[in-house]
């Protein structure tokens, strides 16, 4: 029996459903990434976790027990979200001391081992007495980690906690977040709509659309089995070609460049090169029209020597060729 | 359960029901009172429109209305155009003196409506400063009571063009210059449309203010009757309940009209500043600036005379005979009131700020901050609006109605402080709750949610974080309760005990008893409480905004 159990759960706003039957498992210790572009149900669903939001129909179970009507403050959990929602008037150690309170007889004294436990943590222990609008944006993210992580939580729930945060900064918090969840072996549930974040930090990834889940599994299924061209277009850059049977997909850099005879599957002529830094997105077009990447090292595509207009013959491997069928919407 | 209660518990349903039940106690039982009463005859028969037919048969009463009418128009005509000249000068020209002018086009709203009446009387009356001098005006009647409402209205105009002119796009000025625009072209049309909802409000809530007041017609009107003077005289003078109700009603309609323009026209206002505008920078004009800064100065000079007239009066033996300067106006009369009645007021200024503030900001608390109950916030909602359209006269007289009837198991409070501080915390409800939904909305709406999941009540987050973010918007209403309190006649009149009078009203009666100059005495007093406290209200929020920065 998985850890967090979630099932069927319908849930409108004013008639438009947020969430429809949606259902999942979560296994403890697990880092679980949802993912879907905005207003597709995930934060929605991340709330009624939460008990922030109350289900129309189905149920919560967590740990085999039915919490589905329990107040928030019940379900012990701890919340990060996109704002922060740090307490601005108090400092750094003062917000994570205040949802210590008698929290399991803790005494004063462990309480304040508790906060400096966690500061350790993200390694924020010399901000301790600053107050957040002292702090940059990732010290301000860490500090409200921290918060949550202080009380000792039997599962943690982030809500797009990156997104408001410079690219750098992003990339590190992810290896940082991980590290702590793994080192705690702490369940987590984080809602992103960046699929790169999805696919670094996850253990496995809940992929909605319209209220629905669309695919679950694990970064690499995700990434090289999508179950349908939306999944395969939302992660990751996707090709599409009319095939008899439906349409086929390609992912760029899975595409081998040939000679003109030896074992080519289509000709395509060159449209343009887009330098990306390590690699180059070589985009062409198929007879009918039909646009196609090819992604190559930058020093391959150097060493090629073509140019728009030139032809290249394009070698489609079957064993990473998908195929879906031609009703199936992008 | 908890698919009943939502995403509240039962805590949270009892205050709020608690809440909305008190509101609708003090609120909608009294106006039912008022409107049932405006249809029932002396002997208690059901009267349906006969009231009103006898009203408008008896000319020396319908008169009124048209009096009243051309009283308000004019007066608003006058305050929403010196209102925003006002206030443009002070925002989008380089005058010097912009704090002193901004703190002395305050100054009315620090005295009771009787006291710049007063004031008036001093300075055109028959011994008047300027009539002295020849300056000959009928001020008594129409012209009078027309000035001192625009006194009264002047700086409610003032604060929202103020406020309205503070944000502008600096963006538009600049692409309108570079396009070589004229002044004039540009004030028409980038100025104005984007304060025109500001014109139609501020209109409507001078006309409104103009239209209700008691004090200046109380003072000045003679034989020129409006529907305020005329509600007091059927109530308080021939005990006519009957016919002051249907005045009541009347003074309402135009309350209530002004309301859901208002309703319609800030509902319509969604062109809102873009968050990408940048601050305006006001270009250097001179000629501008000297036409801007000689009217700002016409306009608290008046002001500043108003005050040093009353204080020529105050401080001097016996104006205009003798004029050695004395100190005993302020050994008051006890038959107005005496010093017992500065006092009295303190007293209910006080409760009324402790308690308005306490029940405004909690209740828009649980409006602004739980969930569920739709349909019970709703209702809430409806309820912190209504104040918007009650005059303090319909307040009063609706609470003589209710509280004063024998059945009532609150008649114990009638006369005593209580149904006054209860009146001007209905009466003066709806700014404050504006500003504290305001100061609420501002808050991270997450910091209620990280405090469930930690299993913190809400209790401890009201008091920890809520409450103390939201410092300077609750400094703001009690301020703003107090200063009210203080200047306050309209509602009170009706309910002030013969034990506790209170000062508003005893300048009112020094003044009907001839002691002027122990009634301007009595308003320096209240000018200079009310100063205080705006000062040190000022130093507090400076000393708030410096430690969050």
């Amino acid at each position: 029996m998985a850890f967090l159990e979630i099932r069927n759960i319908t849930k409108r706003f004013a008639g438009q459903a947020a969430l429809e039957d949606v259902s999942a498992d979560i296994d403890k210790g697990e880092m679980v990434c949802v993912l879907g572009p905005s207003g597709c149900g995930k934060t929605t669903l991340l709330r009624i976790i939460a008990g922030l939001e109350t289900a129309d129909s189905g149920s919560v179970y967590i740990d085999g027990g039915d919490c589905t009507s329990q107040p928030p403050g019940k379900r012990n959990f701890g919340i990060v979200f996109q704002s922060y929602a740090l307490f601005p008037n108090m400092t750094v150690s003062d917000n994570i001391m205040f949802g210590l309170h008698r929290r399991r007889g803790l005494g004063r004294e462990e309480m304040r081992a508790r906060v400096d436990d966690v500061l350790g943590m993200v390694d924020l222990l010399e901000h301790r007495n600053k107050y957040p609008r002292q702090l940059s944006g990732g010290q301000q993210q860490r500090a409200a980690l921290a918060r949550a992580i202080a009380p000792a939580p039997s599962y943690l729930l982030l809500d797009e906690p990156l997104s408001a945060l410079d690219a750098k900064v992003r990339v590190r918090l992810r290896g940082e977040i991980r590290g702590i969840q793994r080192a705690l072996g702490i369940t987590a549930v984080m809602v992103t709509h960046d699929q790169e974040e999805a696919l670094t930090m996850a253990d496995k990834i809940i992929v909605m659309n319209n209220a629905a889940v669309v695919q679950t599994g694990t970064p690499r299924e995700i990434y090289d089995r999508p179950a349908t061209p939306f999944v395969a277009n939302f992660i990751g850059f996707m090709n599409f070609y009319p095939a008899p049977e439906g349409v086929c997909a390609i992912r760029p850099e899975r595409i081998e460049l040939t000679g003109a005879t030896d074992g080519c599957d289509m000709v395509a002529e060159i449209k343009g090169f887009e330098f990306k830094g390590a690699v180059t997105r070589i985009h062409g077009v198929l007879p009918r029209q039909t646009e196609i990447c090819v992604d190559v090292a930058s020093e391959k595509a150097d060493a090629l020597d073509v140019r728009a207009s030139d032809r290249m013959y394009l070698r489609i491997p079957k064993e990473h060729l998908l195929r879906y069928p031609a009703s199936a919407a992008i | 359960m908890r698919r009943i209660f939502g995403q509240a518990g039962p805590a949270q349903l009892l205050i709020l029901s608690a809440l909305i039940l008190s509101f609708t106690v003090t609120l909608i039982f009294p106006l039912f009172s008022l409107l049932s009463k405006a249809f029932f005859d002396k002997s208690g028969a059901f009267a349906g429109i006969r009231n009103y037919i006898d009203y408008f048969g008896t000319p020396s009463l319908s008169v009124s209305i048209r009096n009243t009418a051309e009283v308000s128009s004019v007066t608003a005509v006058f305050s929403v155009l010196l209102g925003l000249a006002y206030a443009y000068a002070l925002t989008r020209t380089n005058i010097r003196g912009k704090a002193f002018f901004r703190y002395t086009a305050l100054i009315p709203i620090f005295l009771p409506t009787v006291v710049h009446a007063l004031g008036l009387v001093y300075i055109f009356g028959r011994q008047g400063i300027l009539t002295g001098l020849g300056v000959e005006t009928e001020l008594y009647g129409r012209f009078g009571v027309i000035l001192s409402e625009i006194i009264f209205t002047f700086p409610q105009a003032f604060l929202m063009f103020a406020v309205a002119l503070e944000v502008a796009d600096g963006r538009l000025y600049e692409a309108a210059d570079s396009m070589g625009v004229s002044a004039v072209k540009r004030f028409f049309g980038i100025t104005l449309p984007d304060i025109k909802y500001t014109v139609v409000n501020a209109f409507f809530v001078c006309f409104t203010l103009a239209f209700t007041d008691f004090g200046a017609p109380k003072v000045l009107g003679g034989g020129y009757n409006v529907l305020a003077t005329d509600i007091y005289k059927q109530i308080a003078g021939q005990f006519n309940m009957n016919m002051g109700a249907v005045v009541g009603t009347l003074l309402l309609l135009p309350a209530v009209a002004s309301f859901a323009v208002g309703q319609i026209v800030t509902g319509r206002n969604t062109s809102t500043v873009s968050s990408k505008a940048t601050k305006l920078s006001v270009a250097d004009n001179r000629p501008r600036d000297a036409v801007f800064f000689v009217f700002c100065s016409a306009v608290s000079a008046c002001f500043l005379f108003l005050i040093a007239a009353l204080c020529m009066g105050a401080l001097t033996e016996y104006y205009p005979y003798n004029m050695a300067p004395t100190l005993r106006h302020f050994g008051f009369n006890a038959s107005a009131g005496g010093i017992e009645s500065y006092f009295n007021s303190l007293e209910m200024s006080l409760l009324t700020a402790v308690f308005g503030t306490a029940f405004v900001f909690v209740y828009a608390y649980m409006l602004e901050k739980t969930r569920g109950f739709d349909m019970l916030r709703r209702y809430g909602r409806l309820l912190s609006v209504l104040p918007l359209a009650l005059p303090g006269m319909v307040v009063g007289v609706s609470f003589i109605f209710f509280f004063n009837a024998r059945s009532n198991p609150l008649h114990f409070i009638y006369g005593t402080v209580v149904i006054l501080v209860l009146s001007n915390i209905l009466h003066y409800f709806s700014v404050p709750f504006v500003t504290a939904t305001g100061s609420l909305k501002k808050l991270d709406r997450e910091f209620e949610s990280v405090s469930d999941s930690m299993s913190v009540i809400r209790v401890k987050t009201f008091l920890r974080v809520s409450l103390p973010l939201s410092l300077p918007a609750v400094l703001e209403i009690f301020m703003y309760y107090f200063v009210n309190s203080m200047v306050t006649v309209s509602a009170v009149v009706f309910l002030y005990g013969a034990k506790f009078k209170i000062a508003s009203i005893a300048i009112t009666h020094m003044e009907e008893a001839g002691d002027i100059s122990q009634a301007a005495a009595m308003s320096l007093l209240i000018l200079l409480i009310n100063a205080a406290v705006r000062i040190a209200y000022a130093i507090t929020a400076n000393i708030i905004e410096r430690k969050n920065l």
